[in-house]
């Protein structure tokens, strides 16, 4: 991206929605899907006369989130009024954490963390009509079953140098907070948003640009769409010799395209005072001391620990630990190996499994799939003791991707057992060269890129099955 | 036989009827009975059954409720056009501790429109008037609740005190009022108008009963982070002198202090003097910033009051007005639902803490705040507790002060301190005086004021001075 002499620099600012059992300030349970209005009660209505009660969960959850991201936590922090209308706001103030938050300055990979603090999620709005927004509807109507639901709201500094860095870093964060176990994570069904400041500047300058806020980036995918197009526009702009305008752009994932929002009805001062309703949260040294100790093994350590013990690429070492759904499926396969090493298995599941995967529908994970985490250590295995060539595992795992089974057994049905008569192989191979003489002569005549076709010759007779190595050296041999 | 009954205190009514020589029902009947002639407009609602049990410390008691706590059920209106038909889904837990505690809601009363206000002229159902002469103010916000007790239509009540509102009523009325320290009793239900200063306590007969609702009323709730409840919970007051009790009297509340009227002095000055005479040691302390209460009061109630107040929207209670898009909608309802009082506390809090204004109001109002508490803390170094006059005046006229809010506001000089500093203060009936110009004579109340948590012992002092001062026999309000 740091093409055409500007460089990009982007924050984050993600919302994560807690798991807890009950809402942030009341009892009400949690919910994703239901019946609107039934998760609500007189406090996360707003009723006259309510008074809001901590959950005691959030705040063990976010201190877990806070050790997680190795931010310093506040000896006592407190709440914050944030006044503005609206109607999925019951209260007319959100309660949130403003000059004295919980956590601060903290650190994920490579990118710091400003802060991190709670807050309550506002209600959701159905506006009906064509538009699905406020302005045209015909009338609107609120869901308050998300009204209240604990939020952790963490912002970075502008670390981030890239659309894709942005998605990368995003994705170890989600990573990081699956593994504690605290939220959902899912950014389709909103337990996880990013929005994203974006700022560009001539590369070399010190001083930042202009930012602009991109929102309503429900994917990994749209958020680097989003901070792709970010980037283009500002360039262009600043190209044309015009001014980058400070603006809420909400980004459309029909089209890629982004929009501002009406810049004056976000004008607000909120009008930030402390909660009197609420005591500071004060963590005491044991709940510090929980949070931490509660800590699994987290994506970064266990990278470091898969490239230096399992001696895996740093790709693939990635892969693992920051998508722990691979990770997962990668620990049970080498669990259940008999004979493959471990390395083979993570060459298998985050080359082949990740491709096969995605091209046959996206990015689920790989433990719902019919391909088993044992069956995977199996193929892993028959082709490290050379039993099937790499090619021939290739195709079993399409089946298992496809229909699931037994790795063994597909390998004997289907007649994928590696050649091993190395007559049978030779007479393959005189055919192949006498077949593609004209590639013959060209390697002969020193053209070794010209092998290709006639290890190809050999490949479509066998249906695969030779060893590729085998195969080349004996045309070498001959030729 | 119904006015003999509606002329005992609640503790003796209760005592009564837990000993089977009264049924709650008759007790009940005799309330409803006078309720039904309610000439005051204390009352926007009143219960048709007793809704009491037959035993309890407050077994069968009927009790008048501001319209400022829920009650499941029941209208409650905060003296508000917007909150009109509003049924709470629930009930305040002030009033189910009272329940609890074997009473009736008899009745749901009048008030300021949230609170605000010290006349009672700021309700959207009108003003009520004092039982002592009709043509003036019973004070306010509490003034139906103290109307109600002093006018001999409830047995006792509880209102809310967020700068006075309970005391100066009280005082106005001539009945006992007290706001316990903050925290002591629960805020849940009850209507927020500034959340850091509102405390629930009772307007009642005597000491004797104020001391009874307040053990009643008072204890940690988990509804409510800020409530502690009061350690020990609160004993009926016994004692007889004030033998080695200190009283600090300060200059900023009596002596130096400008706009008391000359009759609220000399009652004042009078029941100093009681006070030595029933052994207590009383001498001139110092709160020096208590005279900027008023002007921090202004800053730091309006400002929690206009986010506080956001919640009435049209949206999912009370009024709306319906408009063609979201904010004129917003506009409308606020515009038609709140009265003029409140609208301008709105604006004014909304100011306070606007963006670049923030420190200047907002900001130095805490930090002035911080320094009547600190005021306090030092007074107490050297006294049990500090006195003043309740009010600088007796009961005024009705519309005397409507057009200046700036005067109305100063009803509250006195109480407004103990407030920011959220200690225990009560206010009881010590005489009568004449007001300024023309007039009959009207009560005059006497305040006592200790830290925090001396809810108990501020009641026993008042228990004392009380028996001493012999006003009304112990049945407050005006000659029958």
């Amino acid at each position: 991206m740091n093409a055409n002499g500007y460089e990009p620099v982007i924050g984050l600012e993600i919302h994560v929605q807690l798991s807890t059992k009950t809402k942030m300030f009341c009892g009400c349970g949690l919910s994703f899907g239901d019946e609107p209005n039934v998760h609500t009660c007189p406090v996360c209505l707003g009723h006259p006369g309510t008074l809001p009660t901590v959950n005691e969960q959030a705040i063990r959850y976010a201190l877990m989130i806070a050790a997680a991201l190795e931010c310093d936590v506040a000896p006592r922090s407190i709440f914050h009024r944030k006044n503005y209308f609206y109607p999925d706001l019951p209260k007319g103030y959100q309660i949130s954490q403003y000059d004295e938050p919980l956590a601060v300055n903290g650190r994920l990979g490579d990118v710091r963390i400003h802060r991190a603090h709670l807050e309550e999620d506002a209600a959701k709005m159905i506006h009906v009509g064509e538009s699905g927004r406020i302005h045209g509807s015909g009338a609107s109507l609120v869901d308050f079953n998300r009204g209240g639901t604990p939020l952790v709201e963490i912002v970075t500094e502008p670390d981030i140098r890239s659309p894709g860095e942005a998605r990368e870093w995003a994705q170890l964060l989600r990573t990081t907070i699956r593994q504690l176990g605290v939220s959902d994570v899912n950014m389709e069904e909103g337990s996880l948003r990013v929005d994203a400041n974006v700022s560009i500047r001539p590369e070399g300058a010190g001083e930042l640009g202009t930012k602009t806020e991109l929102k309503n980036m429900n994917s990994f995918r749209f958020l680097e769409r989003g901070i792709e197009a970010e980037v283009a526009r500002q360039r262009g702009l600043l190209e044309g010799g015009e001014k980058i305008v400070q603006d809420t752009l909400h980004f459309h994932p029909e089209d890629g395209s982004l929009t501002p929002l009406r810049s004056k009805e976000y004008a607000h001062d909120y009008r930030y005072f402390p909660e009197p309703d609420l005591v500071p949260v004060a963590p005491t040294e044991q709940m510090l001391t929980e949070a931490r100790e509660s800590l699994p093994e987290l994506p970064a350590a266990r990278r470091e620990r898969y490239v230096s013990e399992v001696g895996l690429s740093k790709e693939a070492a990635t892969t693992l630990a920051f998508q722990s759904e691979y990770g997962e499926y990668f620990e049970r396969a080498v669990g259940a190996a008999d004979g493959a090493s471990a390395k083979s298995i993570a060459n298998w599941v985050t080359g082949e499994l990740v491709a096969t995967l995605r091209q046959t529908g996206g990015e689920e994970d790989p433990l719902d799939s019919k391909a088993t985490p044992e069956a995977v250590a199996a193929l892993a295995g028959l082709v490290e003791e050379k039993k099937i060539s790499h090619g021939s595992g290739k195709q079993v795992l399409e089946r298992l991707v496809a229909e699931g089974g037994d790795p063994a057994e597909i390998v004997e049905s289907e007649g994928l057992a590696q050649i091993s008569d190395s007559s049978e192989l030779e007479a393959i191979v005189d055919r192949a060269i006498e077949a593609e003489s004209e590639a013959a002569e060209q390697v002969r005549g020193g053209n070794e890129r010209a092998i290709g076709r006639i290890v190809g010759a050999v490949m479509k007779e066998t249906k695969g099955r030779a060893d590729g190595g085998a195969v080349t050296r004996l045309i070498k041999e001959r030729l | 036989m119904s006015d003999e009954l509606i002329g005992l205190t609640a503790s003796q009514a209760a005592d009564r009827i837990r000993a089977g020589d009264l049924t709650g029902e008759e007790y009940f009947d005799a309330y409803r009975e006078a309720a039904a002639g309610d000439s005051l407009n204390a009352f926007l609602w009143t219960a048709d059954e007793a809704g009491a049990s037959g035993d309890g410390p407050l077994a069968g008691i009927q009790i008048a409720v501001k319209d400022i706590f829920c009650t499941e059920g029941v209208p409650t209106t905060a003296g508000s056009r917007i909150l009109e038909g509003y049924r709470p889904p629930y009930s305040a837990t002030a009033v189910r501790r009272l329940r609890d505690a074997g009473a009736g809601v008899l009745g749901k009363a009048n008030m300021d429109e949230f609170a605000m206000g010290s006349s009672n002229e700021n309700s959207a159902y009108g003003p009520v008037l004092n039982p002592w002469d009709a043509e003036r103010v019973p004070g306010g916000s509490s003034g139906g609740s103290a109307a109600a007790v002093a006018g001999r239509l409830a047995a006792c009540a509880i209102g809310t005190d967020t700068g006075g509102s309970i005391r100066q009523p009280a005082a106005l009325c001539g009945i006992v009022g007290m706001k316990p320290t903050y925290g002591a009793v629960s805020r849940y239900g009850m209507i927020a108008f500034a959340s850091s200063l509102d405390q629930c306590g009772p307007l009642t007969r005597d000491v004797t009963d104020a001391a009874l609702l307040l053990g009643a009323l008072q204890g940690e709730d988990p509804c409510d982070s800020t409530s502690v409840g009061i350690d020990g919970g609160i004993e009926p007051p016994i004692r007889e002198s004030l033998d080695g009790l200190r009283f600090g009297v300060p200059r900023e509340l009596a002596g130096d202090a400008e706009g008391i009227e000359p009759g609220v002095r000399e009652v004042f000055e009078r029941t100093v003097e009681l006070i030595e005479e029933l052994g207590g040691k009383v001498s001139e302390t110092h709160l020096p910033h208590a005279p900027h209460g008023i002007s921090a009061y202004y800053v730091l109630a309006p400002a929690e009051a206009s986010a506080n107040l956001a919640r009435f929207d049209g949206v999912r209670y009370g009024l709306r007005v319906s408009s063609e898009d979201l904010t004129d909608m917003y506009e409308e309802t606020r515009a038609q639902g709140f009265g003029d009082e409140v609208k301008r506390r709105i604006m004014l809090g909304t100011y306070a803490l606007s963006s670049g204004y923030y420190e200047a109001y907002y900001g130095r109002a805490q930090r002035v705040r911080t320094k009547i508490a600190e005021d306090f803390s030092k007074a107490f170094e050297s006294f049990d507790f500090v006195v003043s006059p309740t009010s600088p005046t007796v009961a005024f006229k009705l519309g005397e002060r409507t057009g200046d809010p700036l005067a109305m506001y100063l009803s509250d000089y006195c109480t407004v301190p103990m407030s920011l500093a959220g200690i225990p203060a009560i206010s009881i009936p010590a005489g009568l005086a004449k007001p300024e110009g023309e007039g009959p004579e009207l009560p005059v109340g006497f305040q006592i004021a200790g830290p925090a948590f001396s809810d108990s012992a501020i009641l026993d002092a008042a228990f004392a001075l009380e028996r001493a001062i012999g006003f009304g026999q112990g049945n407050g309000g005006p000659p029958a």
